[in-house]
């Protein structure tokens, strides 16, 4: 019998290979220069183990793929405390790894307590990249009126403006305070955790891979239950709040940065602080009456749906995936800037017996695979994607990284972006069919376009951005 | 491949639905008779609307179904309805607040995720509000209602429950429970965990004393709320208002010959009741509740409105109701030879059993004769005696009948009974 174990990538990953090393498994393949997802273990030959983004390893345990994972504290309860089916059980605090969850707002929130929270008027902005853990906490602290908008990423960016509240995790005080975060309660606090999937710890003997944790105590174990501790805090000043006239400008971090600030010094769009790294969240725009943040590409469409953004700078990919779920949605794409190009497809598994979609259909009518499973990071393009080619019965299975590391076991097909196809290949996979093209362009707020306040001032940048594209 | 239903979900079979449609009838009828008006709110519902109230529990609120609709972008969810107090209390303000006194009922589905499988997780409930009255005559009306219902299916006996939510808030004040801790303890104490009482033990003695009987004695009359009354240590004595108004409407049933159980730990239920919560159990099976919430119209946002209601539940009802199914016996209606031939008479002839209360059901030959009481033939022509008749049941045959013939016939064996059997006849 083949037990499976989840590692995962990331921060964690360097004390989990210490643990691990310490533990006796002589794993290969497990250091951050590798770049296979598959680490061998010279103690288990048999053990198969599989490395995953953190935010996917508890899902991949609760619904039984995997038996047994090294999980962060955070994304095993962001997973249970939505879904009460108790598929998961925690093994063992692993004594590493720790980090705080916190509930915060950041210098110049009228906000100062929890209680400034509750009697606020309108609707409570919560945003994180646990929306699961936010809306429970929403619910204790009886929030009466409340949006959580989840993120992909850098939740630092969003208060005091354009949220009144962020849940966001850090190793320390300290790192609140580089964020320029202001933490007003304390929700949870944990390390890492060997968890398992209830089923294979009631029916499988998993002990042989249990049994060397078993030596390794850690000096601490921390409670693990969401409880709101307050945190007093004392006013601060912070920058003055964009007024109604000005227009905000999200630009992305990650790998369309370095495009993005070639264009804009092509343009002499002057900018201070967006070239280091990581970027400041508020770099200096020298443009009058326009304000920048620097946000993930993958949450700008819906930000700048509800309006806290006039204007983003994304890929169509991440546009396409917010028009499937909304399609009235408020956003349209102004300019096409064609820097960051890439391919969205859907691709197998070399050994996956599927050359062309028609071979999907005719798995699925000849019952060798019951359920399509299709795993993206772009989830409602993924959806559309299986409605469009009636592949029925099929499941979307929500990633958030590493997605190739899915196939063939996890997952029959992804839908993904590729720039060349190398990064596929070397994986051993193979694209069945392109679903469209996309590159970096320019989103805007249907609304703020007519918005009289702004529109001349949108419209400067649109020129000025049209004719870079043509210089 | 075979698809099965949603986990958590019920299917309702032909004879369940039966007697759906007969407690549905039968409710509206009652509440029409007192004067409630049935109202209809859509299955889907902003969360804000739920969470605004501020009173159902953070427990409740997880095992909401709630998802971002289309136009969600902003982050809105929505939610199906958990609860049907809630929206009639929306549905009020909404539309009918310039009403002094609204008398409002509904048969509405609410949903909630329940775990274990065991229990659906659409439940059903026929629900009335009397909104606008503070008077505990109000809350008498709404019990009796219900109670109506009920023996007009046939339920009985029901018992009936009575308990005071301002009571038990007044209590975790009066006994100093940290204010944070009290909804907590209040939930404890409303779902029946009476072990918190005793828990609360560094009270003086008499208090002690106090919790313990009220969480072992059930009250039959009004003579027990006085004998507390009587007993209430004087730390408690802000409690009397609240067994004054659980006495007065006692009174009120006491007068009206109605038995009741005064039970404090009764009372598991929503946390918008203010005073008064009532429910009615056949045995130990809790078949409804209800009490009486004087806030939640201002919390929805409406002007200061007391009100009161109760929602039975259906889906607790229907094993315990006996029906009959009215449109039997059947027929099954045959023309021999006619495969594919011109239909007319066929219809024709059916159209005038079913306008005299028959059903009638055509014969594709794939029928099953048993299934029906009676197999018509369509021999010849229906006016000059081409019917023939069969009684399954004994066999008997009749050829030769004219379509007044038939009727006749049928009418002579289709006497029902109109007395029903589970009704006594005293």
């Amino acid at each position: 019998m083949t037990l499976k174990l989840a590692l995962p990538k990331g921060w964690l990953q360097p004390d989990t290979a210490v643990l691990l090393e310490r533990a006796g498994f002589a794993l290969e393949g497990y250091d951050a220069s590798s770049r296979s997802y598959r680490p061998v273990s010279r103690a288990f030959p048999d053990l198969f183990i599989k490395i995953f983004h953190e935010k996917d390893i508890a899902i991949q345990v609760a619904i039984g793929n995997y038996d047994l994972a090294v999980c962060g504290f955070d994304w095993f309860q962001e997973l249970r405390v939505k879904y009460h089916t108790h598929t998961l059980v925690k093994i063992r605090d692993l004594g590493y790894g720790k980090r705080d969850l916190y509930a915060a707002t950041a210098k110049g929130s009228p906000i100062h307590s929890l209680s400034d929270l509750k009697a606020k008027e309108g609707p409570v902005r919560i945003v994180s990249e646990y929306p699961n853990l936010a809306e429970a906490f929403a619910f204790r602290l009886r929030l009466r009126n409340f949006r959580v908008m989840p993120l992909w990423g850098a939740p630092e960016a969003y208060p005091p403006e354009h949220a009144d509240i962020a849940l966001v995790t850090a190793t320390s005080p300290k790192e609140m305070d580089e964020k320029g975060l202001v933490p007003l309660a304390q929700i949870l606090s944990g390390h890492a955790w060997l968890i398992a999937n209830r089923d294979s710890m009631e029916r499988k003997d998993l002990s042989r891979v249990l049994g060397p944790f078993h030596g390794i105590e850690p000096e601490r174990a921390l409670s693990d239950e969401l409880s709101i501790a307050e945190m007093g805090q004392s006013v601060e000043i912070g920058p003055p709040h964009p007024d109604e006239q000005t227009v905000m400008l999200a630009l992305p971090d990650g790998h369309q940065q370095v495009h993005v600030q070639a264009f804009l010094r092509k343009i002499g769009l002057e900018i201070r602080g967006y070239e280091s790294s990581p970027p400041s969240r508020r770099p200096a725009l020298g443009m009058k009456g326009v304000s920048a943040k620097v946000i993930r590409p993958q949450d700008m469409p819906t930000q700048v749906a509800n309006g806290n953004f006039d204007l983003a700078i994304t890929g169509r990919d991440w546009l396409r995936d917010q028009l499937y779920q909304f399609p009235s949605s408020p956003v349209k794409e102004l300019v096409d800037f064609g820097f960051g190009r890439v391919r969205i497809v859907a691709v197998v598994h070399n050994d996956f017996p599927a050359a062309r979609i028609s071979d999907l259909h005719a798995m699925l009518h000849s019952g060798r695979i019951p359920v399509l499973r299709i795993a993206a990071e772009y989830t409602n393009i993924a959806d559309q994607f299986a409605r469009v080619h009636h592949l029925s019965p099929y499941k979307v299975i929500p990633t958030w990284g590493a997605t190739e590391a899915f196939l063939p076991e996890d997952a029959d097909v992804l839908i993904e972006n590729t720039e060349t196809g190398r990064t596929l290949a070397k994986h051993n996979l193979r694209i069945i069919e392109t679903l469209f093209e996309s590159s970096g362009c320019l989103i805007g707020n249907s609304q703020s376009l007519e918005d009289p306040l702004k529109k001349d001032r949108i419209q400067q940048l649109v020129e000025m951005f049209r004719k870079g594209l043509g210089a | 491949m075979k698809i099965p239903k949603c986990k958590g979900a019920r299917d309702l079979m032909p004879e369940e639905m039966q007697r759906f449609s007969r407690i549905k009838a039968v409710f509206r009828k009652c509440c029409s008779s007192w004067g409630y008006k049935e109202i209809r709110t859509p299955t889907i519902e902003y969360l804000h609307l739920f969470t605004s109230a501020g009173t159902l529990t953070p427990e409740m609120l997880s095992r909401v179904y709630s998802f971002l609709d289309w136009d969600g972008w902003s982050g809105e969810r929505v939610v199906l309805r958990p609860d049907g107090t809630i929206p009639s209390a929306r549905f009020y303000v909404e539309h009918l607040s310039h009403l002094p006194v609204a008398r409002l009922c509904y048969i509405e589905n609410v949903f909630s995720f329940e775990g274990s499988g065991q229990e659906s997780r659409e439940r059903w409930q026929c629900g009335a509000e009397l909104i606008g009255g503070r008077e505990p005559e109000g809350d008498a009306e709404l019990i009796m209602l219900a109670l109506e219902v009920m023996d007009e299916l046939f339920v009985s006996p029901v018992n009936v429950k009575l308990s005071h939510v301002g009571f038990y808030k007044g209590l975790m004040e009066a006994l100093g429970v940290e204010e944070t801790k009290r909804e907590e303890r209040l939930r404890q104490i409303l779902s029946g965990d009476t072990s918190v009482l005793s828990a609360i033990q560094d009270q003086p003695e008499d208090i002690q004393r106090f919790l313990k009987l009220l969480g072992g004695l059930r009250g039959k009359s009004l003579g027990f709320l006085a004998n507390l009354n009587a007993i209430l240590p004087p730390s408690l004595s802000r409690l009397r208002p609240y067994l004054d108004d659980l006495a007065q409407v006692a009174e009120l049933l006491d007068g009206i010959g109605q038995d009741y159980e005064i039970d404090f730990t009764a009372g598991k239920g929503f946390e918008y009741y203010t005073g008064i919560v009532f429910q009615f159990y056949s045995e130990d099976i809790l078949l409804g509740n209800g009490g009486r919430y004087d806030e939640l119209i201002r919390l929805v946002g409406g002007r200061d409105a007391p009100a009161s209601g109760f929602a039975l539940s259906i889906d607790s009802l229907l094993p315990l109701i006996y029906h009959e199914d009215p449109a039997a016996p059947s027929i099954l209606l045959t023309q021999p030879g006619k495969e594919h031939g011109n239909m007319k008479p066929l219809f024709d002839l059916a159209r005038e059993l079913r306008r005299k209360g028959h059903t009638v059901m055509f014969d594709f030959g794939r029928e099953r004769a048993s299934d029906c009481r009676w197999i018509v033939r369509l021999e010849g022509d229906s006016e000059t005696g081409g019917v023939a008749l069969r009684d399954t049941k004994t066999g008997r045959e009749w050829k030769g009948l004219t379509l007044n013939d038939l009727l006749d016939t049928l009418g002579r064996h289709h006497s029902r009974t109109t007395d029903h059997p589970l009704r006594d006849s005293n």
